[in-house]
């Protein structure tokens, strides 16, 4: 599903150079469910964002589906992002100015389909994370984990083969937490959807088939 | 998706009411004056009555004959007008040729009052170049104005004023010292056509004195009324040509060398009229053109700055948006379409409070009589300049941010940064 080789990434400034990855080899296949789990800074979202092509690597590649996406431009990752990868962000990056069903049809509206359509699958997606009685509520007026459901519906919308979770769980509480984790197991289990996600709790990284570990932006285990 | 975009153009607006006001407030100032100006230029230069194929008109208005010590500018001559200007009705493309002169302020005593009116000799064909709006009667003719004819045509005041709106035609009317009679009305004409606007027209040939036959500078206009709009090119051409050969015989070789003139459309009358060195040039209409549109985007910039500002401000506030949209397939093509959406609606609500603005300040103009004759309207022509300079004024002021924004690195956007 993906891989990465030799993967470096470096942060540099006029004065310090940082280096956030230092030579990442990975191999996710179809369907795995993986946790990445480490110390604040060691570059666990980094490493997601490489997987999600919203950074680009300072060395080695980084193939999708066994296609290299290094020469890729912005249209063409703009696609790949749209078509087959899910984002889940810790902060849930709802757009507080519109509802739920308008913020869960936001991948949507890059693809060419009706606005009916749109509607439809946005509202399917939003009956599969059991939100249905909240459509046309504002991030606001919802509780962290209904808006973390939310941010769910919205990465699954498009069905894409690949989701990416930065501490999904992180801003909620034990049994809120729970829940996301039961969404996202059913989600792999039941959907065969590839599941990268980052966390700090070793009690949710249990729950998944691999541990990647890193520390100082290199991969021990 | 365009109503997901206006859906957040609108919740934008809304977000900071303030900021908002101050936009809408300077693009609709903006955009009222804008049309104010508009307004006033179709008024002056569409196609209206009388100039009703004013597409297709082409008129002499003025000229210049520049020596080696002097240089005069005047309007042209009947002599200069009948010799080089009249054979033109002789060109397939030209359909007609009318003289009129400029207007001048009759005097008449009526009861013992004094009454000043603006007066043009015309000759019989002004009124086929022309289509005046007759209340009553008709025009005077060419052979009324070949035979000396003392007859007129007077507008609507003027009949008010010298017969207390009662029926004019065949009633005699005393202007400067000569009678004339009355043998059609029409509706009156605004001052700003300034071709064709008079209280009373009467012929050429009533003048007091024949000096003008004679004259190659002075008084007059003539008015060229092309067979088929495509014509006009080919027509000023033709006029230049016999400019030049004009210049071989000149009245004053001595004096004067060469000849300055245009047939001119009306706008470009007026540049001549107006524009520095305009008098010197063949075509000086794309001169006030451009000066126009370099006025316009002058008075524009100062609500584009603001606005562009207020649009950079918000790059922080939707920094996390733009990451969203980002991550789940917007390119930055994509997002630059969006934001340009967005400030167009904001553009065409500005608009919407400009053209109501502009409504008022013009049916001001009308009840304060300012400009005799004249009632200015807000007709579909003026309306789709003003949504034409609208959305151009959304797009100019929303590029730069809009590709600031577009700009924006989805990781840093994502963690709330705009740079």
């Amino acid at each position: 599903m993906i891989h990465l080789q030799q993967v470096s990434k470096l942060y540099r400034t006029d004065r310090v150079e940082t280096t956030a990855l230092d030579n990442i080899n990975l191999e996710i296949g179809k369907g795995e469910f993986i946790s990445v789990m480490g110390p604040s800074g060691c570059g666990k979202s980094t490493l997601l964002n490489l997987m999600g092509l919203l950074d680009e690597p300072s060395a080695g590649s980084v193939a999708l589906d066994g296609q290299a996406i290094d020469r890729f431009g912005d249209r063409a990752l703009s696609r790949v992002r749209n078509e087959r990868i899910g984002f889940i962000f810790q902060q849930f990056h709802l757009v507080p100015d519109l509802s739920v069903v308008d913020n869960v049809e936001i991948p949507l509206l890059y693809r060419r389909m009706s606005n009916r359509e749109r509607r439809k699958a946005a509202l399917a997606a939003i009956d599969r994370v059991a939100l249905s009685s909240r459509t046309h509520h504002f991030p606001t007026q919802l509780s962290g984990g209904q808006q973390q459901r939310v941010a769910i519906a919205r990465a699954i919308v498009g069905r894409p083969g690949l989701l990416l979770a930065d501490e999904p769980t992180g801003n909620l509480d034990s049994q809120m937490g729970d829940e996301i984790m039961g969404i996202l197991e059913d989600l792999n289990q039941k959907e065969g959807t590839t599941i990268v996600m980052v966390t700090h709790d070793p009690r949710m990284a249990d729950k998944t088939h691999r541990v990647v570990r890193l520390f100082d932006g290199r991969q021990v285990q | 998706m365009i109503k997901n975009y206006l859906k957040i153009a609108l919740k934008v607006l809304s977000r900071r009411k303030f900021f908002t006001f101050i936009s809408l407030f300077g693009i609709g100032v903006t955009l009222m004056v804008l049309l104010v100006a508009t307004a006033l230029l179709d008024y002056v230069f569409a196609a209206r009555t009388p100039e009703v194929h004013a597409d297709r008109m082409l008129g002499v208005y003025r000229l210049t004959m520049q020596g080696p010590d002097d240089t005069e500018t005047t309007q042209p001559g009947y002599a200069f007008l009948d010799r080089w200007v009249r054979p033109m009705t002789k060109l397939p493309s030209v359909e007609r040729i009318a003289f009129v002169t400029e207007a001048q302020t009759a005097i008449s005593y009526l009861n013992g009052r004094k009454i000043e009116s603006a007066m043009r000799r015309a000759d019989g064909e002004f009124w086929r170049v022309l289509d005046f709006d007759f209340l009553e009667g008709g025009p005077y003719t060419a052979a009324d104005d070949e035979a000396g004819r003392f007859v007129a045509v007077i507008n609507e005041t003027t009949r008010e004023r010298f017969f207390g709106g009662q029926p004019a035609v065949g009633k005699t009317i005393e202007a400067d010292g000569q009678r004339f009679k009355v043998v059609g009305v029409v509706r009156d004409v605004p001052v700003l056509r300034y071709a064709s606007s008079a209280d009373l027209w009467v012929p050429v040939t009533t003048a007091k004195t024949s000096a003008y036959k004679e004259e190659w500078l002075g008084g007059f206009y003539a008015l060229i009324l092309a067979r088929n709009h495509a014509d006009l090119p080919q027509i000023k051409a033709e006029f230049q040509s016999r400019l030049r050969e004009a210049e071989k015989h000149l009245p004053d070789p001595k004096t004067f060398k060469r000849l300055y003139a245009g047939a001119d459309t009306l706008f470009e009358g007026a540049a001549r009229l107006f524009l520095p060195g305009g008098r010197l040039e063949e075509n000086p209409g794309a001169r006030l053109r451009a000066a126009l549109l370099a006025l316009m985007l002058g008075f524009m910039l100062l609500p584009t700055i603001n606005l562009v500002n207020i649009n950079l401000s918000r790059i922080l506030d939707r920094a996390s948006e733009i990451g969203v949209r980002r991550a789940f397939g917007a390119s930055s093509r994509t997002l630059v379409g969006q934001f340009l959406i967005e400030n167009v609606v904001l553009t065409l609500i500005g608009a919407a409070i400009g053209l109501g603005l502009a409504l008022g300040v013009l049916r001001a103009f009308n009840v304060s009589g300012l400009i005799p004759h004249t009632q200015f309207q807000l007709n579909f022509r003026i309306f789709f300049y003003g949504l034409a300079i609208a959305v151009f004024f959304g797009l100019f002021s929303g590029v730069y941010p809009a590709w600031r924004m577009s700009k924006l690195h989805p990781v840093q956007a994502l963690r709330g940064r705009s740079a």
